[in-house]
């Protein structure tokens, strides 16, 4: 059976999510390699192991690790020319889309990002499913050309349980000078929170110009439901927020079990970012509101009212 | 300094967008047009550096006639020229294809110093031509840049990722990809828009770059649109006025759904 490779995506060896997601996806369509760059290995070891990865390829030079983007991008294309995979399987994120870009080319592969869905199409190729138009239609594609390069989101899939050998095999590989030509030269890590990452979380609640600029209701109810917390292009372009928090078209696309607007009047770039929530929950004082199109179960009303009610009530049916 | 600003014309978010049954391709021709919100930021920056130093804004679009438009709208904000690449064999391409005709286009007008793109277009929204347009002209690439800053001899931009805020450098020439954050566009204003009238723009064709057409388009697509379908309208849900219990009918359904 092939290989299919996936990208591990992970910080010091702490996999997120996503990888677990990736390594379910690889087993549909042939064997999981599992490709690991970075330190902190010894970490990631046994989450690869727990969801099918048989063999773990793995670079930890300073190299691959001090720039964005080219230097997994050139591994990536030499492992696939060394093993000749199914596919190559990466994380949907603003990184891994990078990665998988530079792959395609490298490589002259066709290129899917922002896959929610992805299945063996039954002839050794990968058919995949994609949102468009802000979530306004579905569609279907499959990668014609090349070794298929596929961006997955988050949640796309329920990671399965399945032990894998998990062998591991340094890598010798040194990037092209081209890798080094954009250097990370500061970074300034975000104040943690506490709270879930927005793309993985089982349940959204986001904060809109609503909250005139006033969070703290939204984040109450947020940590009573163990949630990760949003804003609209409006809260953040106000400065309430930070952008890493916006959902919309150009912030983060989420696709959480429940999402809850609070103060959104739901503006189409807004939709981009949570239409394909599976339950949508929406708070707004103004009844004309486009979010209320949209959602399972809807309160008129002001938010600063019924969260803390809401944010109550749950914790008390919690016990 | 000189810069290429790359932007796309696409059909309006706010409208009702859709397919074409014949092929699945966008439909470009019965959906009103425009400049890609977010390519307005790409353009806004480029004239601000230059602005602040010297040098030309060359503004680059790959589309149909309509596209036009695109160029237009910068070049009413205060973009120098503009290249039109138009050819019908383009129709269908995907982004690797568009990469390439947009490299092609790139090197015919001159490696500038600096190329400019948005963050991403609002119909494909797939964020992978910058990215994919440095690989091709072998150029460093500082992406999703929401500050910025230029200097004689490279750049230094701020990205900001989950994890953490990233300052990354490059040297020139280089591509660098702009979100919303970066900066405010202006309206083109009334001289702008008659100064616009009078300024150039090249219309070039696939053989004016030495493209064969079997590297582009939708036949020769890396990836195949199998089928596209309208998501069912959701069902319409409850909705209730708060009255003082608003909230505990929130809890209520959360409890139904077994979300608590």
């Amino acid at each position: 059976m092939a290989e299919v490779l996936v990208l591990v995506d992970h910080v010091d060896g702490a996999c997120r999510k996503t990888t677990s997601e990736l390594l379910t996806i690889a087993r549909r369509l042939g064997e999981p390699s599992a490709v690991f760059v970075g330190s902190g290995f010894d970490a990631a070891k046994e989450t690869l192991a727990a969801f099918g990865a048989e063999k773990v390829y793995r670079a930890d030079a300073a190299a691959l690790t001090d720039y964005l983007v080219v230097p997994q991008a050139e591994l990536l294309a030499h492992l696939v020319e060394k093993v000749s995979p199914a596919a190559v399987l990466v994380a949907s994120s603003a990184e891994g889309k990078e990665i998988a870009a530079r792959l395609a080319v490298k490589i002259g592969s066709g290129l899917i990002t922002d896959a929610v869905d992805v299945q063996s199409d039954g002839a050794g190729g990968v058919a995949t499913t994609q949102t468009a138009f802000a979530g306004g239609y579905t569609v279907k594609a499959t990668v014609t050309k090349g070794v298929p390069v596929i961006a997955v989101k988050p949640n796309s899939a329920a990671p399965e349980a399945v032990s894998g050998a998990a062998a591991d095999e340094a890598v010798d590989f040194t990037p092209s000078a081209l890798a080094s030509g954009a250097r990370i030269s500061a970074v300034k890590p975000r104040e943690r929170t506490g709270r879930p990452e927005l793309t993985e979380a089982a349940i959204v609640v986001s904060g809109g110009r609503g909250t005139g600029g006033d969070f703290s209701k939204v984040e109450a109810f947020a940590d009573s439901l163990g949630a990760a917390v949003g804003a609209s292009r409006a809260a953040v372009d106000a400065g309430w927020y930070p952008h890493t928090s916006q959902v919309g078209q150009t912030g983060k696309q989420v696709s959480p079990q429940l999402y809850v607007a609070c103060g959104i009047s739901g503006a189409i770039q807004h939709r981009a970012g949570m239409q394909t929530s599976k339950t949508i929950i929406a708070i707004n004082k103004d009844e004309e509101a486009p979010i209320f199109e949209l959602v399972d179960f809807g309160v008129v009303g002001d938010l600063f009212n019924v969260l803390p009610q809401a944010t109550s009530e749950v914790t008390a049916r919690k016990g | 300094m000189n810069i290429v600003v790359c932007v796309k014309y696409v059909p309006d978010a706010q409208a009702d967008r859709t397919f074409n049954a014949s092929d699945n391709t966008t439909d470009r021709a019965n959906v009103d047009g425009l400049l890609s919100e977010l390519d307005e930021y790409a353009v806004e920056e480029a004239l601000k550096i230059v602005e602040a130093g010297e040098g030309e804004v060359t503004v680059l679009t790959v589309g149909p006639d309509q596209a036009s438009d695109a160029i237009k709208k910068a070049l009413q904000m205060g973009a120098d020229k503009g290249v039109h690449v138009n050819d019908d064999a383009i129709h269908g391409s995907d982004a690797l294809a568009t990469s390439l005709v947009l490299a092609e286009a790139i090197k015919k007008i001159g490696m500038p110093d600096l190329v400019v793109t948005g963050m991403a277009s609002t119909d494909g929204t797939m964020g992978v031509v910058p990215i994919m347009l440095a690989e091709r002209l072998g150029v460093p690439a500082v992406t999703f840049a929401s500050e910025l800053t230029v200097s004689g001899s490279g750049v230094s931009a701020r990205r900001d990722g989950d994890a953490a805020s990233l300052t990354i450098e490059a040297g020139l020439p280089a591509l660098v990809s702009v979100t919303d954050q970066i900066n405010e566009p202006r309206y083109p204003s009334f001289k702008g828009i008659m100064a616009a009238k009078k300024k150039p723009v090249e219309n070039w064709t696939l053989a004016d770059l030495g493209i064969d057409a079997s590297a582009v388009g939708l036949g020769n697509a890396w990836t195949k649109v199998e089928a596209v379908a309208a998501r069912p309208p959701r069902a319409v849900g409850t909705i209730v006025k708060d009255e003082g219990d608003g909230g505990a009918k929130l809890a209520g359904f959360l409890a139904e759904r077994k979300f608590i």
